[in-house]
């Protein structure tokens, strides 16, 4: 019988061998063909990379000192499987937690990333628990200290400058391509934004081994494929710390905005925007409390005025008007100009002039020391009037010109992000408003640096820069040298190194002019209290009307108080400017200001008079009270707002006064006996957002 | 005889032996490789007891020594103790109702001691064993209807005990007893319908009903086109023809379905429905589970499972990651991965050509058994390698087929690679039987 079917011993080997060569086929298929697919697949699923930070470079200044460094917290991670036993009550009372606190904490580890995998318990413990914990570690498995690099400020000043970094939020990694993850952390504002790409370093990728429960068992590969992290490299600014904290005390309690610039350089030495805060409040475990309570403040601690604060520069632009008028030849440092107190060649009598004694603008020195109203609205007419030109507009458009050359009205490109470009109008604006007829009397106060005349502290100071170095200027900037610079950082600064001759063009008799007359404004003008022994300092005093809208009512808030100056006359070692908003006359406030700065920079030491100056000044407090009221709406509105959401009375509680409960309870008495719907329906209510009940009760 | 025993040793298939020890040893590597963590002493755990690769390593010893006492059995003693054995297997199989554990979900299996013991494993070798006896009795006459359903009968009465276990996939190893039948005989028209009963199953999972309906009907007129002729003559082939197609459109329309809804469990419709690529239609939602709940199962089951699997065998690429480096298997990716998924640890640790090696080792033992096989004197014998051969193939296509994703995932293990003392032991008792008996092969047995 066997014999028969002897044959269908071949038909079974070639089934089982077709079968084979299916399986054999798929194989291949998996691991030839497609195999490349399911290689990464495989990487994907067990090899983890692993980003290494690298330590964010310092920024030094002048002298070396490191005013941005580095310093290390740290977090408290739970990975909620290892906790075993221990203490809950003892700890919670370390933390400072409650125990259902903790339960929660511990849960949301779990869900945010699984039992066995570590999570932020606590961030950025306080050196106190830190240390408590350190002592009690061992009663606590589960638990690990976990490093965490901080940015810190030694001298606790220089909040504007130097910026600060927080988690790249999704704009930021959408413009970085992707290159940011959610959790990196990048420069938001100053330096440490502008020089992100030299600060951040290079990020490291060290490649891990994770298994089925991305635990991290081990190095892929041990490491072959790992990138080291490089270190971010240091700037190394112009900053003067000492000046700059200096400075930082005088604007102490005052809004506006200072800046100190190397002519020379165009390295700026100091930067000051009122109000200011402390940049080591913004790191930290309260760093995400005080930022919110800067971002609410009405006075905008955050924003840098002196970059991006405009202001009407004055009578601070009269030696710039100057300069333009001899430029183009329409006046002569011998020009005078009758002004009885009043310039009246536009009808109306306006501008009037602080003097009116005959001979006081008998030549620029004297109208620049005198800071002729008349004469400087003159040589604005004369300028833009220019028979040179066909009419106003081109003539107004040769102003606006120099005035752009001068620095205003665009951007300078200092190495910091939000820089204003300031306003200088140009003709569209004129025409636009006063239907293509206007004449040089229409802005006739530009010639007195008002109008639609606006400039940044910034750019005072660098138009000082230009006017001291006789036409030329190199674009304010803080940082000098990039530690260990490469040739790939000389796009980042050459636009800092290039001489800039935008005025060479005017002669030195023109600058000579304008100099002599802000020295004279020191010697025996409106600035003489910027007068240093020994030093010839120049300057120019401007004060600015101001007004607000406060509660639907305009009201004049006291004039902003500016000042500019540079010195020595004979060699130009800084020049200033200084805004202080609502301060009053430019020389009660801006130049002892100025003086102060410009004796610590070029004497190292203050005078005694200075030193009483640097007392008086940096213990007043200029802030106008009309924010103290603005203040006070806002937080009311907030906290009503915040009421009205969450029915939490935490915080609407203390804007409700006595008299406004007992018209509540006036209110509730009345209307008990009568229904509600009988109570008239549009009757003023002052407590409209509030129920009476609530109110009485509360 | 007096003269034979000494000689025990000379009449044995050495490499039969040899295939065997490299495959186990290929067993043992893959096991250590999928479960050993690093930092584990090597020699310690081996002997240890605790690690799986030791208790392989443990369970490969004892299958040895089960294997030296066959040698020393007399041939005789299988044939005659057969049917013994037999009724034994299926007791023992019924003994799982009162007494079984539900390791895993399944109801196969007996506990004693620290040892799980799953008798549908074991009973494999009783059933080779009593289908040769049958076979091999000068009574039975195979050409007969009747004697082909007895043998039927034998192979397929301890299936159905354990499809009452929920282990279909172990009860469908007993299928593979129909090579035996069909190398002695069994018509191989028999065969094909089963062939084309299958391949209907498999048309109605993949072609929607309608549409398969239609394509059955056309079929059926085709056919009555191309006998028009015979069909003048003999009415008989209408009739048979209309039968067929009756026959294919019930079991399409009608039986197929009813076996999804009443027979078959949830997870094995899902796995046959997985391996085809389909969303499972009788998908009832009988636990209320809601549809998120649904996927995420799915994702979680069987289709998981074959896709780290695909994922590890493919990234194996040519030549393989190397044992050690294994990033699938060695961190847990693949689940059952020194079980039912130990090809995956073979395919990504020595890549295609260890994955081509491992599949020719299995060809050349099962060739070898058919060889042996086709030189035996006695039916007995030859019945028995033929079951071997059967039970040894099936088990390797299924598990191999469901790594790679060309066989749905039944949980059968890999013969001597699989990490698993019942079947490592029981096929080392199932292969050292045959070369017990191909010791003996001048010798008729009965």
């Amino acid at each position: 019988m066997s014999v028969f079917n002897q044959s269908r011993s071949r038909i079974i080997k070639l089934i089982i061998l077709i079968i084979f060569l299916f399986i054999v086929a798929q194989l291949f298929y998996l691991q030839i063909v497609d195999g490349k697919r399911r290689q990464l697949a495989a990487m994907d699923n067990a090899v983890f990379a692993k980003v290494v930070y690298p330590e964010r470079g310092i920024i030094y200044d002048r002298k070396g000192r490191p005013i941005l460094n580095n310093t290390i917290i740290y977090d408290l991670d739970v990975t909620p499987a290892e906790i075993k036993g221990i203490d809950t009550a003892s700890f919670c009372q370390l933390l400072g937690i409650t125990k259902e606190e903790f339960k929660q904490r511990v849960v949301d580890a779990i869900i945010k990333n699984s039992s066995v995998r570590p999570s932020v318990f606590k961030g950025l413990l306080t050196k106190d628990i830190q240390a408590r914990f350190e002592e009690n570690s061992w009663k606590y498995p589960g638990f690990t200290l976990v490093e965490r690099p901080l940015r810190t400020y030694p001298f606790n000043a220089a909040a504007h400058i130097l910026g600060y970094i927080r988690e790249a939020d999704s704009r930021d990694i959408e413009r970085s391509g992707n290159f940011y993850r959610p959790g990196d952390y990048i420069g938001k504002t100053g330096l440490e934004s502008y020089y992100e790409d030299v600060l951040m370093g290079k990020r490291g990728v060290q490649y891990m081994i994770k298994d089925n429960r991305n635990r991290l068992v081990g190095h892929y590969e041990n490491g072959r494929y790992d990138t080291a992290s490089e270190a971010g490299r240091g700037l190394q600014t112009y900053l003067d710390i000492d000046l700059q904290k200096m400075a930082e005390q005088l604007m102490d309690n005052k809004v506006g905005g200072l800046v100190a610039i190397d002519p020379k350089t165009g390295g700026i030495l100091a930067m000051v925007s009122g109000p200011n805060y402390n940049p080591n409040d913004l790191t930290g475990s309260d760093g995400g409390k005080n930022y919110s309570k800067l971002v609410l403040d009405v006075t905008s601690p955050m924003l840098n005025r002196a970059i991006a604060g405009k202001y009407e520069p004055g009578s601070t632009y009269k030696p710039i008007g100057a300069l333009i008028g001899l430029a183009e030849g329409v006046i002569t440092p011998s020009f005078g100009f009758p002004c009885f107190g009043r310039y009246t060649l536009c009808g109306n009598g306006k501008p009037a002039c602080t003097h009116h004694g005959a001979g006081h603008a008998a030549n620029l020195r004297l109208a620049i020391a005198n800071s002729c109203n008349s004469y400087f609205a003159h040589v604005y007419r004369l300028t833009v009037d220019n028979p040179a030109y066909n009419d106003v507009e081109d003539g107004f458009e040769e102003w606006a010109d120099y005035m752009h050359h001068f620095g205003f009205g665009v951007p300078l490109g200092v190495d910091l992000p939000g820089e204003s470009r300031g306003n200088i109008p140009d003709t569209a604006d004129y025409n636009r408003e006063n239907n293509n007829h206007w004449t040089s009397c229409t802005n006739l106060t530009l010639g007195i640096g008002q109008d639609k005349m606006l400039a940044t502290p910034l750019q005072m100071a660098n138009a000082m820069c230009i006017i001291a170095n006789r036409g030329y200027f190199y674009t304010p900037h803080f940082v000098n040298k990039i530690v260990d610079e490469t040739e790939d950082d000389t796009t980042l600064m050459n636009p800092f190194r290039k001489r800039r001759n935008v005025l060479t063009n005017i002669s030195d008799t023109a600058y000579n002019a304008v100099i002599e007359g802000m020295n004279d404004v020191v010697k025996f003008g409106t600035a003489r209290i910027a007068q240093i022994p020994n030093i010839n300092v120049c300057a120019k005093t401007g004060t600015a009307e101001n007004y607000t809208i406060l509660d639907g009512r305009r009201i004049k808030l006291p004039n902003n108080s500016m000042f500019v100056c540079f010195a020595p006359k004979e060699n130009p070692k800084i020049a200033i400017a200084v805004c202080v908003q609502n301060a009053g006359y430019g020389s009660t406030w801006g130049g002892p200001i100025a003086r102060i700065l410009m004796e610590k920079y070029l004497n190292d030491t203050l005078s005694a008079r200075s030193k009483a100056d640097f007392e008086r000044i940096s213990k007043a407090n200029l802030v106008p009270h009309y924010f103290k009221r603005v203040q006070y709406k806002e937080d009311s509105i907030r906290a009503f707002k915040w009421f009205k959401m969450t029915k939490d009375s935490a915080y609407i509680q203390k804007y409700i006064t006595v008299e406004m409960r007992q018209q509540a309870k006036l209110q509730l008495a009345q209307s008990k006996p009568t229904k509600q719907k009988n109570l008239p329906k549009k009757q003023f209510n002052p407590l409209y957002f509030l129920k009476p009940e609530y109110l009485v009760h509360s | 005889m007096n003269q034979q025993k000494p000689n025990i040793l000379k009449g044995i298939d050495w490499s039969l032996i040899w295939i065997f020890l490299l495959l186990t040893g290929i067993g043992l590597t893959a096991i250590f490789a999928a479960t050993y963590h690093e930092g584990d002493a090597i020699v310690q755990s081996f002997i240890g007891f605790k690690t799986d690769y030791s208790k392989q390593f443990y369970f490969f010893i004892i299958g040895t020594v089960i294997g030296f006492f066959i040698l020393l059995t007399d041939s005789k003693f299988f044939p005659a103790t057969a049917n013994v054995w037999y009724v034994v297997g299926i007791l023992m199989l019924l003994l799982v109702f009162p007494l079984h554990s539900s390791v895993k979900g399944t109801e196969s299996i007996i506990r004693f001691g620290g040892f799980n013991f799953q008798p549908a494993e074991v009973c494999k070798i009783f059933v080779a064993l009593s289908l040769a006896k049958y076979l091999s009795l000068p009574e039975t006459d195979f050409t007969k209807l009747r004697s082909q359903f007895i043998a039927t009968g034998i192979a397929l009465f301890p299936a159905a005990i354990i499809i009452l276990q929920s282990e279909t996939g172990l009860a469908l190893v007993y299928f593979s007893f129909f090579i035996v039948m069909y190398r002695e005989g069994l018509p191989a028209v028999i065969l094909l319908i089963g062939l084309a009963f299958a391949a209907l199953f498999i048309a109605t999972i993949v072609v929607d009903p309608n549409t398969l309906a239609f394509v059955l009907t056309g079929i059926a007129l085709f056919v009555i086109y191309l006998y028009r002729r015979q069909i003048k003559k003999k009415k008989r082939i209408l009739v048979r023809i209309v039968f067929v197609w009756l026959l294919c459109v019930g079991i399409q329309r009608f039986a197929v379905p009813y076996t999804f809804e009443h027979v078959l469990q949830h997870h094995q419709i899902e796995r046959i429905y997985n391996l085809f690529g389909k969303n499972n239609p009788y998908d009832k939602n009988e636990d209320g589970l809601t549809k998120a709940e649904v996927k995420k199962q799915k994702e979680s089951g069987s289709s998981y499972n074959v896709r780290q699997s695909k994922i590890a065998i493919g990234s194996g690429r040519i030549f393989g990651k190397g044992i050690l480096k294994a990033t699938q298997t060695r961190y847990d990716f693949v689940p059952e991965q020194r079980t039912d998924f130990i090809f995956c640890t073979v395919g990504e640790g020595f890549g295609f050509v260890g994955s081509v090696v491992l599949l020719g080792l299995y060809l050349l033992l099962l060739f070898r058994i058919i060889t042996v096989a086709e030189r035996q004197r006695s039916t007995f014998s030859r019945c028995y390698a033929y079951g071997v051969a059967g039970v040894l193939f099936f088990h390797i296509v299924i598990n191999i087929g469901m790594a790679v994703g060309l066989a749905p995932v039944i949980g059968i293990p890999l013969p001597f690679i699989s990490y698993g003392g019942t079947s490592l032991i029981s096929f080392t008792i199932l292969l050292f039987i045959l070369v017990r008996l191909d010791a003996d092969r001048q010798m008729v047995l009965r």
